[in-house]
């Protein structure tokens, strides 16, 4: 019994040991998991029928590809659809290996996780009705203005409204298409987001054409695949890969087809070019949290 | 991991700091609950003795349809009809705020269930009651006034805890129509401070007194009105 105790004890502390060791875990189980996301925009969405797709989830493809290169044999690949609240906790305990889904690297997620370098930078902007005449943010003073729950968005417009005095009327949607939903309805003036979670929205609407993105980028945001702390070999292994990408092309080739070209399942197009923030951060590949973009 | 609840204390850019608006965010809870009783149990109880009524079949209808109705729709979609798809038949509706739709959202929802609760009360009751109303000289509603509901009363308080705790806790459906109570505190939280059990720790936490609350001002409730050898306040069991 005793013996049998101390077996156990032996290979609990060798998984314990194993879990920040994400090549060789997948290399032990033959298997690694990806955190997906619903409906993050064209960065990682579902298909339906437990298929996802977008722009990270395809580089992270890429990484996947070096990673069995990597443990020298052929790896199941599992899928875990994560949200905004439980994806960092999944990572740090090991139940996710590579989160490919819109997380913003900020230095608060810095104590917990790591990230690969920034493969996308995101821009806040402000859709509005085209006929509305509004073009920028000083003109939503005393107007109703939509955002989503959980988003940083929300810390955003509250940031400015006290720096500038501007008064906005909040109202919040569950989710993005729930915001969408409340521009749509008139329920409020102007949906304050991710700039191609908006094109995204605008895109699928039911006449394109009656919205606009318009006004200043509040916000620039890098957002990049997340992945276990502490673990240099893994992280140097998805850098490589991302840099690789960047170097050869790929990482354009693969933003174009996300992100101008029709994507399924409906064949629409996001329509939003690589911005300079993006062609910048691919230009001088980093992983640099939020923080160090606001000093600029 | 770590615990970190200093955070708490930071600013949330608006001036004010998370506990703050924490404690803002359980005030708003707290009275969307507290108004949405009040509609359930005024409408609960009206709906539920409509129901038992024995002469007047088209009332009895009416009631059946109103907690058929209420029972039967998902109370998120509920919501998400009294918000989106009413104003848009009904425009002037768009102007009443968010906070007025999710009281009477939430009060009708509820209210379908206390009426079945109050029926089930009611019928509960030995027939003699009802007779014995009628002996007196009583009407209808005199019957249902100092005979029927004050027993029946009694005998619902618990189901009724139960309810009235439900009813609190379903309040966080008020975060889909944009009310800043303590659900999207933690949705949204969580995602500012990256402190995500922490943020929802402390909700749970609030969560749980505010209901255990409710359940104690039952509690006394139940005891103050209790009828000596009248059903099992106190769990003495049988009396006879």
């Amino acid at each position: 019994m005793k013996k049998q105790l101390i077996a156990l004890a032996v290979l609990l502390a060798a998984g314990l040991a194993q879990a920040d060791d994400t090549i060789a875990k997948v290399k032990a189980s033959g298997s690694v998991t990806m955190g997906v996301r619903d409906s993050s925009g064209a960065l990682s969405y579902t298909l339906g029928d437990g298929k996802y797709a977008g722009f990270h989830y395809e580089v992270c493809q890429h990484i996947i590809a070096n990673l069995e290169k990597a443990v020298g044999k052929k790896l199941e690949v599992k899928y875990l659809p994560v949200t905004s609240q439980n994806r960092i906790p999944l990572v740090q305990n090991g139940t996710v290996d590579i989160e490919c889904g819109s997380t913003t690297n900020n230095a608060a997620r810095q104590k917990d996780v790591a990230f690969a370098l920034t493969t996308y930078v995101e821009e806040v902007r402000i859709a509005v009705k085209a006929n509305s005449g509004i073009t920028s943010i000083a003109q939503l003073n005393g107007r109703n203005v939509a955002t989503t729950t959980g988003t940083t968005s929300v810390q955003l417009l509250r940031k400015h409204e006290r720096a500038t005095g501007v008064d906005f009327k909040e109202v919040f949607g569950k989710d993005h298409a729930d915001s969408f939903l409340l521009l749509e309805s008139g329920r409020a003036d102007a949906f304050v987001m991710d700039g191609q979670i908006l094109a995204g929205n605008i895109a699928t609407a039911k006449n394109p054409a009656d919205y606009k993105i318009v006004g200043e980028v509040l916000s620039v945001e890098p957002i990049a695949i997340m992945l276990r702390k502490d673990d240099p070999a893994f992280k140097k292994l998805a850098d490589d890969t991302i840099r690789d990408m960047i170097k050869t092309g790929e990482m354009a080739k693969t933003y174009d087809k996300w992100f101008v070209q029709p994507i399924p399942p409906k064949n629409t197009r996001v329509g939003l070019p690589a911005s300079e923030a993006t062609k910048a951060a691919w230009a001088n590949p980093n992983d640099k949290p939020v923080e160090d973009y606001m000093k600029k | 991991m770590t615990w970190d609840w200093q955070f708490f204390l930071n600013d949330d850019g608006s001036g004010r700091t998370y506990l703050q608006w924490m404690l803002s965010a359980w005030g708003w809870t707290v009275s969307v609950a507290a108004c949405a009783w009040v509609v359930s149990v005024l409408v609960g109880f009206l709906m539920g003795t409509l129901r038992t009524l024995p002469n007047s079949p088209w009332l009895v209808r009416l009631a059946n349809v109103w907690v058929e109705l209420f029972r039967n729709i998902p109370l998120l979609v509920q919501i998400f009809l009294w918000y989106f798809v009413v104003p848009k038949i009904f425009p002037p509706l768009k102007s009443v705020p968010g906070f007025t739709l999710v009281v009477l959202a939430l009060g009708f929802f509820t209210s379908a269930r206390i009426a079945e609760q109050v029926r089930a009360g009611i019928q509960a009751l030995p027939k003699g009651q009802r007779y014995a109303g009628m002996a007196m000289g009583f009407s209808t509603a005199q019957t249902y006034r100092y005979v029927i509901l004050p027993m029946a009363f009694r005998i619902i308080l618990p189901p009724l805890t139960s309810e009235s705790m439900n009813l609190l806790k379903n309040s966080s459906v008020a975060f889909a129509v944009s009310i800043a109570e303590l659900t999207m505190y933690a949705m949204q939280v969580q995602e500012e401070t990256s402190r995500g059990v922490e943020v929802y720790l402390a909700v749970t936490f609030l969560y749980a007194i505010s209901a255990f609350a409710v359940n104690r001002v039952f509690a006394f409730i139940e005891k103050k009105v209790q009828i000596p050898g009248f059903i099992v306040a106190g769990g003495t069991g049988g009396g006879h």
